[in-house]
């Protein structure tokens, strides 16, 4: 071949190699959110209680066990898993358990769902179930949103401060 | 898993082919892609270094800083930000290359694992350093990078707290997670390195520094492209609003679309699977194995060449073990050798010339013995008439005796043309078994045993040991690298060699009477 063909076959080679490291380093886009849209995430860890309430030993029991290890109380450790509803202007958007976390189920249950929403004014109903309870719910909350496109709004939890717990970031 | 191999490797090939006539051998970049690799890292080192002087550290500043280096300072920072993420780029696009090649070409079985299993870590890391990379910028990208890999860490039972949770509101907590962003940046790049150093233990002579051309060719090319089209940041991170639609590095990210749609938990198990998988490779079958090079001590004088030309670094030369005169004998690493025979071919006292013929050298492999190769070359030389009687020696990966079968030459094929002592061509011409000898194997600038063809073009250039004697007329050795692949070219090279001896004096006339009484002596 001659000496320019290849100094050109060589330029356009290097030239398809800069034009693919410049092209895939930033293209094509992808979309991890409509940007029409709002989210909404439900996003906390909460214990929930034990399964089986205490029961104390009886006598016979405790006389049976080595001295070192005697305690008054029998509490199984693991614990009911968290039960989640989500309801928005009505319509209901999660119904769902979490289970313990730990090897013997002992731990919180950790709960983190996206919910994609229309932004807008919107009434949310959260509801948590906590407790061995068939029916019903250990806590309810409501409150009347007004979320922005792209905006989040976070649903967390804290027992402490209550039961649920709205934030948002101004 | 065979076909892909023998498909990929075609492909490779034809590829190839056509760089070899654009780039020549020696340019050819998929000769060089480790090396190459070597060169982007340091490329992405020293731009790095740069950046780190002007960066930022703090999560609310980080932003800023990159700002500042990308418009106000676009003729140096800029160019160095671009630099630094297109030479990142360049590094895995070369490192998958190359993962490919090795395969298709077959250079990871067992002998040979090494380096194979060396290089599924660096996969990971190579990884997990560009993306903590994109992490510290601290833009949308980051942001979206940030939720993504700590839902994908969430999905281990192994964290107590969630870490994706840092990510909702709370600025604090996503800034201490930025500063351990900053440090695994630095971090994981360092160990890089080191495991591209271990990565290459076992290879002598290791390339690792691509020809001073193609460097500042690829180098330019990087430049251009800097210029032409700055690596820029999206819009800055904000925790309240949801990264939207994100511009990712595909060469990095390929995975995080995945990772957003399919159960964290599988995608360990798909990646956590595969490296294990690629990990074990060398061990699947056919693991058939050739028997490795043994070392005779009663013909080992501890000369060394054979460690010196290895190209597995397998021999190590140690303290004699057996009383000799000598200070150091040759012992053979089982577990490396790959049973190519360029020790042998190494080794002066393998030679064709040895009278007492139950005599074998210093280091031979088992498989394929001197004496036998001593043999073939006569029995090769038997069926030959006429002036331009040829003996080809080609390795195996180069020769099929069957299509050269018309060519009317002597074949004679051995594991790697390196394993063929010089002193056979001296032999051959000396003792009249043929008016030339013709040099054959993997294509010029990627043998397959990596130095087989460099130390044969050294050793009958009279640079390396053991040179060829200088009373054997050169005019009568021809030589070409073609592979399995340049059949085409092989035999236009072979018949211009012939036509060339035909031209020669044809000083055999008057020693056709020696001739046969040699080869009398020779066969007793
Ligand atoms: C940062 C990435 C990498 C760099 C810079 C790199 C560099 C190198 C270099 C310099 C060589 C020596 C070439 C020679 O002198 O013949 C080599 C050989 C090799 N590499 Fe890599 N490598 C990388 C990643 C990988 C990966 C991911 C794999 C596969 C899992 C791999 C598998 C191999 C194999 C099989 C060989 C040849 C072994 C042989 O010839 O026996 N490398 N690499
Ligand atoms: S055959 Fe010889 S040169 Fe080849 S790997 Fe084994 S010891 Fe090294
Ligand atoms: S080349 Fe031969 S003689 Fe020299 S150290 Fe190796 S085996 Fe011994």
């Amino acid at each position: 071949m001659l000496k320019f063909s290849r100094l050109l076959a060589q330029v356009i080679s290097f030239a398809v190699f800069g034009v693919a490291l410049a092209y895939f380093s930033n293209s094509p886009s992808y979309t991890y959110h409509d940007a029409e849209m709002a989210l909404i995430m439900v996003s906390f860890s909460h214990s929930s209680e034990r399964k089986e309430e205490c029961r104390r030993f009886t006598p016979e029991e405790i006389a049976a066990t080595a001295a070192n290890m005697r305690r008054p109380m029998d509490c199984k450790r693991e614990r009911v898993p968290v039960y989640i509803e989500v309801m928005l202007d009505g319509e209901n958007l999660l119904s769902k358990s979490y289970n313990p976390t730990g090897l013997s189920k002992d731990g919180a249950s950790s709960i983190y769902e996206r919910i994609t929403v229309k932004p807008g004014q919107h009434h949310l109903l959260v509801k948590l179930r906590d407790s061995g309870r068939e029916e019903g719910f250990d806590y309810e909350s409501d409150t009347t949103i007004n979320i922005k496109a792209k905006e989040l709004f976070v649903i967390d939890f804290r027992k402490e401060l209550g039961g649920f717990y709205f934030k948002r970031d101004e | 898993m065979l076909a892909l191999k023998k498909i990929l490797r075609i492909g490779f090939e034809h590829v190839e082919d056509w760089f070899d006539i654009v780039f020549g051998a020696k340019w050819n970049p998929f000769y060089q892609l480790g090396a190459l690799g070597w060169f982007y890292y340091w490329i992405v080192v020293v731009s790095g270094f740069y950046l780190y002087i002007f960066f930022d550290t703090g999560v609310t500043q980080a932003y800023q800083s990159l700002e500042y280096l990308t418009h106000e300072q676009w003729y140096a920072g800029g160019l160095m930000r671009s630099l630094h993420r297109y030479a990142s780029d360049a590094l895995v696009v070369m490192m998958m290359v190359h993962l490919l090649r090795e395969f298709a070409m077959d250079r990871f079985r067992s002998p040979r694992w090494f380096a194979w299993f060396t290089g599924a870590p660096m996969l990971w890391l190579v990884f997990a350093a560009g993306i903590s990379g994109y992490w510290m910028v601290w833009d949308q990208l980051a942001q979206y990078i940030a939720i993504t890999t700590a839902e994908f860490l969430d999905a281990l039972p192994i964290f107590g707290e969630s870490i994706a949770r840092n990510f909702l509101t709370d600025a604090k907590l996503s800034g201490r997670f930025f500063t351990l962003m900053v440090f695994m940046h630095i971090a994981l790049p360092l160990f890089l390195l080191f495991v591209m150093w271990i990565h290459i233990q076992r290879h002598a002579t290791p390339k690792v520094n691509p020809p001073k051309e193609l460097a500042i060719a690829t180098l330019s090319m990087l430049l251009i492209l800097s210029f032409m089209k700055p690596a820029l940041s999206q819009a800055p991170a904000d925790l309240s609003i949801v990264p939207t639609t994100v511009n990712l590095d595909w060469f990095y990210m390929p995975i995080y679309p995945v990772m957003n749609n399919v159960s964290g938990l599988t995608v360990w198990i798909l990646l956590i699977g595969a490296t294990l998988l690629l990990m074990l490779v060398p061990w699947m079958p056919p693991g058939k194995r050739a028997a490795v090079a043994v070392v005779h001590l009663d013909n080992c004088n501890g000369c060394s060449r054979c460690a010196a030309d290895c190209p597995f670094s397998a021999i190590d030369m140690e303290p004699r073990s057996d009383g000799s005169a000598y200070k150091l004998e040759a012992v053979v690493d089982a577990s490396n050798c790959v049973s190519c025979g360029i020790c042998v071919g190494s080794c002066p006292t393998a030679t064709p010339f040895r009278t007492k013929s139950e005599l074998s050298p210093g280091i031979e492999l088992p498989d394929d013995k001197i004496k036998e190769l001593r043999e073939k070359t006569i029995a090769a030389s038997s069926n030959l008439t006429g002036d331009d009687r040829v003996i080809v020696y080609g390795c195996q990966d180069s020769l099929d005796p069957a299509k050269l079968a018309e060519a009317k030459v002597g074949i004679v094929t051995m594991p790697c043309i390196g394993m063929l002592p010089p002193s056979f061509i001296d032999f051959v011409l000396s003792k009249k078994l043929a008016d030339g000898v013709f040099l054959t194997g993997c294509r010029d600038g990627d043998c397959d045993f990596r130095l087989g063809i460099r130390w044969t073009d050294d050793r009958l250039a009279g640079e390396r040991d053991p040179r060829i004697r200088k009373r054997v007329n050169q005019d009568r050795i021809g030589k070409y690298w073609a592979g399995m692949t340049r059949r085409k070219e092989f035999f236009k090279e072979l018949t211009a060699f012939r036509l060339r001896l035909n031209k020669l004096e044809s000083s055999q006339a008057e020693d056709k009477i020696k001739t046969n009484d040699s080869s009398e002596k020779i066969d007793a």
